[in-house]
């Protein structure tokens, strides 16, 4: 553990991982097995706020709270909005998967060899992300996401997450302009 | 405006079309409900919140006055037309006595007339204060009720002392009043008219510029004086749709001619305007009152009227403007004691027809706001 | 023995949160103290709140149960706790039962990372406003899910215009902490905090509450973040979600007893979570009044009296009306009653006297003082204001509160920035603009 840490070290952490780990599994199984959309969407948002969760165990109390409030606040909200007004009734006489196994198996496996890779590659010893990733304490984390993209003599990622921003800025004009007929 | 009578009915038997067809939506507001003043239900066809269309139902509260007038007395039906109009009990009774009156030509003497005029307008206030209070309720406003309360009681007060009853009061005779004015009638009376004055200020204070109140009756059930005469809408939702029409001054009856008051009108025909012309009608009614405790004569409190009364064989139709709007008894005699048929025009009936026209387009919010305006009391719609 | 009293010692002159500290003993303690606090103050704003409200509409209120009613939320919560629990047929069984736990988890969980004092809280977090804001924002979801569970159609159109107004309303709220955490940054290493307790710091450094700051600015986000928050909460005027008028009760139509209370707990802890961070963020938290006008020990030491002097008013008040109930037989357990917490308000008000309690309550006094305020300010807004439709308050929010947000929180960043923006920015350009002009002279 990195001793700079502020306060105690953290307690039964491998014990939090495992757990929190089976509830995103668990949340994302029941996300596409469920029949019922809200149950889907609850299930979802399980999952997310595990995910949040490991964020915070991996000192990113920054993105573990932006989790939160963007994905399990507000999208998932609307989520759960638009998938209200759905009658359920005739959802569930829906068929539920698209029979489209094969992509489906060729795609978990492509990703399941991806972690297999870098699992037994790290654990070979060799050095898979040579830059070594800067690791914030706790203390400083927000105050750390801020100096990599606005520091004065030009943050690292401030390019990369305005053209971030100019996305979604077109994107919600896209959406306006296709849901309104009539501007 | 669209023409009231091309509105189609609900057709509320289509099924959702589509999976995703989430846009309308019915839904059925009463018969238990707070806002619909009663046992009023609604069903109302919703896009979203936006009302496409709505129904009324009502004949929750019938009780077939009309029916049980036919098997009673003049005499003894008089205390039932109370039971309709229930908050404006006094207005009732003097139609209704009046009507009979016109059937049997004689007229009510004066000072029972004065007595007649100064209960009514009291009760027009009292129903007006009703209206206030349950109206800013529906609006979100929940204090103005407690005070158009506390102010209705010194009314209600005075129809105790008057005729021991405060809601159904049952006040006039036939030919007159049975009760002379107690000792300090008009003592309470004039204590009353300097009481409430302030306090119809304090309610204008807490609702007239509040600009959520503003926003919320501005522009919100508007309808125009040609649809209020086309539907037969009367009252002050009449005037507020600017249409100077007040049967105290177009058919005077009782001795309101005598009496110098002016009536209301408004221009948009929204909500607001209707607000308004209430207000200002409770003002003009207690200018009424001082004028007629002022001139209350001496002499008899009834008009020689026989004990076993039986009308020539005829009919009259005679209207008076209740609060709520034009108010009228149409009485078939044939000679015998009991009525061949009395029909009664009340204006919540009438007025309720334009809330369809008044709510199309608007919001659910809208539909509880116009209801309030409309003034209705279902005890006179189902009758 | 010896050391768990040393451990259990060890916090009480800590300069750190117990969480910050990692001592698990006082975390508990706290939570449990949070707990406990928040319940009775959802108790008594429940007394409050239909007595101030009964008196602002000519009526007493509850007057039965215990003298003036001060028995009656108990009672309220008794019969509550006794009622059937009902669950609608066609309702959705397990969400209809989750979905209040959610919103009372999400409004109890905010209290974490509130600051009653500079040591007086759960624990400090890095992230503090961000944290109260993503859970607060979670209890929407209880309340769709609640809606939605109940099928029923009130319950689900109070639940679409909640979760409608909770999103949007979050908008122009954000933008207004933003702009009050911009002025957390204007230090000498100009690195501004999210930190609950950092923020209350940074008024203190600055001298000055962020109210005041940058005048009107700090008074503009303020008033945003106050009329936001009020429609956060679902309250009036903005208690479209639960308009009686219109919807019954909207989104809890179907629900009672027990799960009822859930909800009004949640919502009455909600409405003291967003007070408590307008306090913080606006109002110097928990640092006392008139800290500029007034200071010097003298000042201090006076201040420091005034907890006490309060609680002991209190107990006056109710000596006052011990005095003044009837001298009947009938009223004699309400009067000894009323005289015996009126006893406890006086003891509690002579304990806060002494110097130790003094020194550590008054932060504490200080923060529920001003977080009691909006509580009063909440009560008089349902006493005056009709209801917002909900046209009207997407527009409010969208069309009026959310551009302010913009222009103040860029009126704001240049405003704190104003030396290099004048260096910067406009010499360089007038300087350019001048060049232009006179060449082309």
């Amino acid at each position: 553990m990195n001793p700079q840490i502020a306060g105690n070290p953290p307690v039964a952490t491998p014990y939090f991982f495992y757990g929190l780990a089976a509830i995103m599994i668990i949340g994302g199984i029941l996300v596409i097995t469920r029949k019922n959309a809200v149950h889907s969407a609850l299930a979802l948002i399980t999952t997310l706020l595990a995910q949040a969760a490991l964020y915070l165990m991996l000192y990113a109390p920054f993105v573990a709270g932006v989790q939160i409030i963007l994905y399990a606040g507000g999208i998932m909200v609307l989520f759960l909005f638009v998938i209200m007004l759905i009658s359920i009734e005739r959802a569930e006489k829906e068929r539920q998967f698209n029979k489209q196994w094969l992509v489906g198996i060729a795609a978990a496996a492509a990703l399941g060899g991806l972690f297999i890779t870098v699992y037994t590659a790290t654990t070979k010893g060799r050095v898979l992300f040579p830059e070594g990733r800067t690791s914030y304490v706790d203390m400083q984390n927000t105050q750390g996401i801020a100096n990599l993209l606005f520091d004065q003599h030009g943050g690292t990622y401030m390019f990369a997450f305005e053209i971030a921003s100019l996305l979604l800025l077109v994107a919600i004009i896209g959406a306006v302009v296709m849901a309104k007929k009539r501007i | 405006m669209t023409d009231p009578r091309s509105l189609s009915p609900l057709d509320l038997d289509t099924p959702d079309k589509t999976f995703l067809d989430a846009n309308e939506l019915v839904i059925n507001m009463g018969p238990q409900h707070p806002a619909t003043h009663g046992v009023l239900r609604v069903i109302l066809r919703l896009d979203g919140e936006k009302v496409l269309g709505l129904e009324c139902v009502i004949g929750y509260l019938h009780r077939g006055v009309e029916k049980i007038a036919e098997n009673r007395t003049y005499t003894m039906f008089n205390p039932y037309v109370d039971r309709m109009d229930y908050v404006a009990a006094v207005s009732n009774g003097l139609g209704y006595c009046e009507a009979v009156e016109r059937l049997l030509s004689v007229e009510a003497p004066p000072r029972a007339q004065y007595i007649r005029v100064i209960l009514t307008e009291l009760n027009r206030i009292a129903s007006h204060q009703l209206w206030l209070g349950t109206h800013a309720l529906d609006i979100g406003a929940i204090t103005p009720l407690f005070y158009t309360f506390r102010d209705r009681e010194e009314i209600l007060k005075i129809f105790e002392k008057y005729c021991g009853a405060r809601l159904t009061t049952h006040a006039f005779r036939i030919g007159g009043l049975q009760y002379e004015a107690y000792d300090g009638f008009e003592r309470d009376v004039k204590n009353f008219v300097s009481f409430v004055k302030p306090k119809i200020d304090e309610y204008e204070e807490l609702l007239t510029t509040n600009r959520i109140w503003l926003e919320r009756t501005k522009g919100v059930g508007v309808i125009s004086g040609k649809d209020c005469i086309a539907l037969g809408v009367t009252g002050p939702v009449l005037r507020a749709s600017g249409v100077k029409w007040d049967i105290r001054k177009a058919q005077p009856y009782a001795n309101y001619k005598n009496f110098d008051f002016e009536i209301p009108t408004g221009e948009n025909g929204d909500t607001y305007d209707r607000y308004i012309v209430r207000m200002i009608e409770m003002r003009q009614s207690l200018r009424i009152i001082e004028q007629a405790v002022e001139g209350i004569p001496e002499g008899p409190i009834m008009a020689k009227v026989p004990k076993v009364m039986k009308p020539p064989v005829g009919e009259v139709y005679h209207s008076i403007e209740a609060p709520k709007g034009e108010l009228g008894y149409f009485i078939v005699s044939d000679g015998s004691t009991q009525p061949y048929r009395v029909r009664v025009r009340p204006p919540s009936f009438v007025n309720l027809q334009a809330l369809d026209l008044m709510c199309r387009d608007q919001l659910v919010a809208d539909v509880i706001a116009v209801i309030g305006t409309l003034d209705i009391v279902l005890g006179e719609v189902d009758r | 023995m010896h050391a768990l009293v040393q451990y259990i010692e060890s916090y009480l002159s800590s300069d750190k949160t117990p969480g910050t500290a990692g001592n698990w003993f006082w975390a508990t303690v706290y939570v449990l103290l949070v707990f406990v606090g928040l319940s009775i103050a959802v108790i008594a704003m429940n007394w409050l709140e239909r007595k101030i409200l009964a008196h602002m509409q000519v009526r007493l209120g509850p007057m039965r149960v215990g003298p003036h009613g001060l028995l009656q939320p108990i009672a309220d919560a008794l019969k509550l706790l006794l009622k059937e629990d009902i669950i609608p047929d066609g309702a959705d069984k397990v969400v209809f039962w989750i979905a209040p736990f959610i919103v009372v988890l999400a409004a109890f969980t905010v209290f974490v990372v509130v600051p009653f004092g500079p040591t007086h809280a759960i624990t400090d977090m890095n992230i503090g406003i961000l944290f109260m804001l993503g859970v607060s924002s979670l209890s929407v979801l209880g309340i769709v899910t609640a809606g939605w569970a109940s099928n029923s159609h009130y319950p689900l159109i109070g639940a679409l215009r909640s979760s409608a107004q909770m999103v949007s309303y979050e908008v122009a709220m954000g933008l207004a902490v933003v702009s009050a955490i911009l002025m957390t940054s204007l230090n000498e290493s100009s690195t501004g905090t999210l930190s609950m307790i950092g923020i209350v710091e940074a008024q203190k450094a600055q001298g000055e509450w962020f109210l005041f700051k940058f005048f009107p600015l700090g008074i503009i986000a303020f008033a945003i973040f106050a009329i936001a928050m009020v429609a956060e909460t679902n309250r009036a005027p903005f208690d479209l979600p639960e308009a009686e008028s219109e919807l019954t009760a909207g989104f809890h139509t179907e629900y009672s007893g027990f799960r009822w209370s859930l909800f009004f707990l949640a919502e009455y802890s909600a409405m003291i979570a967003v007070s408590s961070i307008a306090v913080t963020l606006w109002l110097g938290g928990w640092l006392r009044p008139f800290p500029n006008l007034l200071h010097g020990t003298t000042w201090d030491l006076a201040f420091s009296f005034i907890p006490g002097i309060a609680f002991l008013l209190l107990g006056a008040m109710c000596f006052y009306n011990t005095a003044r109930m009837p001298k009947h037989p009938l009223f004699k357990i309400q009067t000894i009653g009323l005289a015996g917490f009126g006893a406890v308000l006086a003891l509690i008000g002579l304990v806060m006297f002494l110097p130790p309690v003094r020194e550590r309550v008054g932060d504490i006094f200080w923060f529920s003082a001003k977080v009691a305020g909006f509580m009063y300010l909440y009560i008089w807004y349902r006493g005056t204001f009709p209801r917002y439709r909900f046209d009207q308050l997407m527009k409010v929010g969208w069309k009026v509160l959310l551009p302010t947000g913009l222009a103040l929180l860029i009126c704001t960043a240049l405003w704190a920035m104003r030396s290099e923006v004048w260096t910067q920015v406009v010499v360089p350009v007038g300087m350019g603009f001048a060049d232009f002009v006179r060449r082309l002279l």
